[in-house]
């Protein structure tokens, strides 16, 4: 048989019915939901007086909306409050398991859905979030959709798609000090742009990807969207399986060995002939700083801020340009000089339990500078939160001037309490620096945990393979 | 579904590449649970010079007389004109919905990001790639001449200029089948229950753990 990548391998276990044209009728393994994409698509079920095909295959959490501080109070906004009521009243109504916000378990979605074993290697999984990419380090086939096909998978339990075209990015040897999957992630679009991933699934592989716990393929896998890629994916290995032995939604007994023997298929054959392929050195890879409005707009921690006038694609020096003065910055500074107000630490890209002990070794015995108006860790899910408590995390933080958060999206997105005022520059763990991401005028600048943290401390960026 | 069949539309160049899902409708705005409704607060902070909230009266707030949305040539455009890589970031559904409310029925770029494209067709939108020197070319002409319209003709994938210059489009045929007849995808898929009912059968004896 034909060498086959990860990709054919999932695409061809899920297809329901092939139409000539190429548009297949896809089978959904896992459906996770949230507030905010949902309640159009529950609405259109009810007035169409349709089912939901199989209300087992659902995991529901509100992340988006909820606050950071005094849950117990619920949430203030009436606006926010009425989405997440109207989560919850239909999962009552149509019968699916969600974890509600006073829920131990409750987090961010793309958090939540591998702490539960909900995601499994083989699966297809969708979610109403562009981040759902982040489910492939699991060798899924894991992608975002929007509200119609929401709707669409609780109906019909299928998707109506074409097949896209494989990229695999190879990364190989051994990184350096400091420099994590985050930095990978940058590294990658920096290289192939926003859209170099569009119409691509990724396959992130190599001898680097296969070091990386599954908390770093998880980071990896979460930033393919932000290169373009619907999905991006990681074959499984003993690192996946370990991962997820024991976790609740995880198969157990018998039902486990089965599994186990068939997740260590997933994975391109020897031979496997990917559309395009990239390649990266990993010991090139330095600690990587965003300075724009895009997350291909990035540099290395030792580097400066462009200058647009060396760019000679009009269009690019255009949003050079634009991306400059919206972020406050000069040309040719260097990114070691850039002061920030605040520093966000959290979100699905980089909220996890390794994420937060790699920020807090960073944080401790030290304080934030006298310039952070606000540091604040948002652990990703309240297990996450209870995990990093029970090592003492939250202790250092605190000692350290962070502020200790409920779990959420917060300030990811800025549709909680959680946001950047006009003109503040932030040091933010998430995965976008669009303009108003982060509150209305805020400036954001994307860079690992550990940055994040030292940077903290320092008041401004700072290399952290240089720092003891 | 409304059907996408002919349409003679104003076009507005909005001179930018990588408009992203923020910028099309700040995530305040998300926090609806309607379909409708999101027309007046399509690219607000480009649009507006204060900052809105949902539930706001946008018809008091000081519009930004720069922005090109706001330049009264272009007033009922139907047609947005953009460049590379239109749409890009988030899943939501609200971008369109928001370009839709707004009075847009067709975008045309250099490129698209995946999900919008996606999530246009699912709301009666067509998104159109046509190459950098053309989409340059239509913007050029955009801005030279007021009241420049084009004529989309999605049953023979072209857009006709004044000039009487003719483009070709590229449009999957299901795709294109379904924005033609106004089709339900649900409806569609629905026809196929048996096929999904029997491979999900066949999916449970194979792998039972992922019904547990
Ligand atoms: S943490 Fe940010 S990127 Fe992730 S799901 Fe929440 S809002 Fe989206």
């Amino acid at each position: 048989m034909k060498a086959q990548t990860l990709y054919d391998k999932l695409w061809d276990a899920h297809v329901v019915r092939q139409e000539a044209d190429g548009t297949a009728l896809i089978y959904i393994d896992r459906h996770l939901v949230h507030e905010v994409t949902s309640p159009q698509a529950f609405e259109g079920l009810k007035l169409a007086g349709r089912k939901v095909w199989r209300t087992a295959s659902i995991l529901a959490v509100a992340d988006h909306n909820v606050p950071t501080t005094g849950r117990a109070q619920g949430i203030a906004d009436p606006i926010s409050r009425l989405q997440v009521e109207t989560l919850d009243s239909n999962c009552a109504e149509f019968g699916v398991n969600e974890f509600k916000m006073s829920d131990v378990r409750q987090g961010i979605v793309h958090v939540i859905g591998p702490e539960q074993g909900a995601t499994l290697p083989g699966m297809t999984v969708v979610c109403g979030d562009s981040h759902t990419s982040t489910h492939g380090a699991f060798a899924a086939l894991a992608f975002g959709i929007g509200t119609s096909e929401v709707e669409h998978v609780m109906a019909t339990q299928c998707l109506l798609m074409k097949k896209t075209r494989t990229m695999q990015v190879l990364v190989e040897g051994a990184l350096g000090r400091g420099v994590t999957a985050k930095d990978i992630a940058l590294a990658v679009i920096g290289k192939i742009g926003t859209a170099g991933g569009t119409g691509y699934a990724i396959e992130f592989a190599g001898s680097t990807i296969r070091g990386l716990s599954m908390e770093g393929r998880m980071t990896l896998c979460n930033m393919a969207i932000e290169a373009g890629a619907r999905a991006g994916m990681v074959a499984a290995d003993y690192t996946t399986i370990n991962y997820l032995k024991g976790r609740p939604f995880a198969p157990h007994g018998e039902s486990w060995d089965k599994a186990v023997a068939y997740w260590h298929t997933l994975h391109s054959d020897d031979g496997a002939q990917f559309d395009a392929v990239v390649k990266l050195d990993a010991i090139q890879i330095k600690p990587q700083v965003t300075w724009g409005t895009s997350p291909e707009m990035v540099v290395a921690i030792d580097g400066r801020v462009p200058d647009p006038a060396t760019m000679s694609d009009a269009v690019k020096r255009h949003a050079a340009e634009r991306a400059l003065q919206y972020m406050g910055l000069a040309a040719n500074t260097p990114i070691t000089e850039i002061n920030i107000d605040k520093v966000f630490i959290g979100s699905c890209t980089n909220s996890r339990i390794e994420d937060l002990r790699a920020a807090s070794e960073v944080a401790k015995d030290k304080h934030i500078a006298a310039n952070i108006k606000l540091a604040m860790v948002v652990p990703g899910s309240g297990l996450v939160k209870q995990q990093a408590e029970r090592e003492g995390l939250d202790k250092i933080f605190i000692a350290a001037g962070f502020e200790w958060r409920e779990p959420g999206c917060s300030m990811c997105l800025a549709m909680n309490d959680d946001k950047l005022l006009p003109g503040e520059r932030c040091a933010s763990t998430s995965n976008r620096n669009f303009e108003g991401r982060q509150g209305q005028g805020g400036r954001t600048h994307l860079v690992s945990p550990e940055m994040a943290a030292a940077a903290a401390i320092a008041g401004h960026f700072i290399d952290i393979s240089t720092i003891n | 579904m409304q059907k996408f069949t002919l349409l003679n539309g104003l076009v507005v160049p909005l001179d930018r590449a990588n408009v992203d899902t923020d910028a099309i409708i700040p995530k305040q705005f998300l926090k609806s649970i309607k379909r409708s409704g999101f027309g007046p607060n399509l690219f607000d902070e480009w649009r507006y010079l204060d900052h809105g909230e949902p539930g706001g009266d946008n018809s008091k707030r000081p519009l930004n007389p720069d922005f090109v949305l706001n330049q009264p040539r272009y007033k009922g455009a139907q047609i947005l004109l953009a460049r590379e890589n239109f749409g890009c970031g988030s899943s939501r559904e609200h971008a369109p919905w928001a370009l839709d409310d707004y009075g847009f029925r067709a975008i045309i770029a250099t490129s698209f990001a995946d999900i919008f494209f996606n999530n246009c067709f699912k709301n009666g939108l067509l998104p159109i790639r046509l190459a950098a020197e053309q989409v340059d070319e239509l913007f050029k002409a955009v801005t030279a001449h007021a009241g420049y319209k084009l004529a989309i003709d999605l049953e023979r994938q072209t857009i006709g200029a004044p000039d009487g210059k003719v483009y070709h489009f590229e449009v999957e045929s299901f795709r294109k089948h379904c924005l033609l007849n106004g089709l339900d995808d649900i409806g569609l898929t629905l026809q196929h229950v048996d096929e999904i009912k029997a491979y999900e059968a066949k999916r449970r004896a194979a792998q039972p753990w992922l019904f547990a």
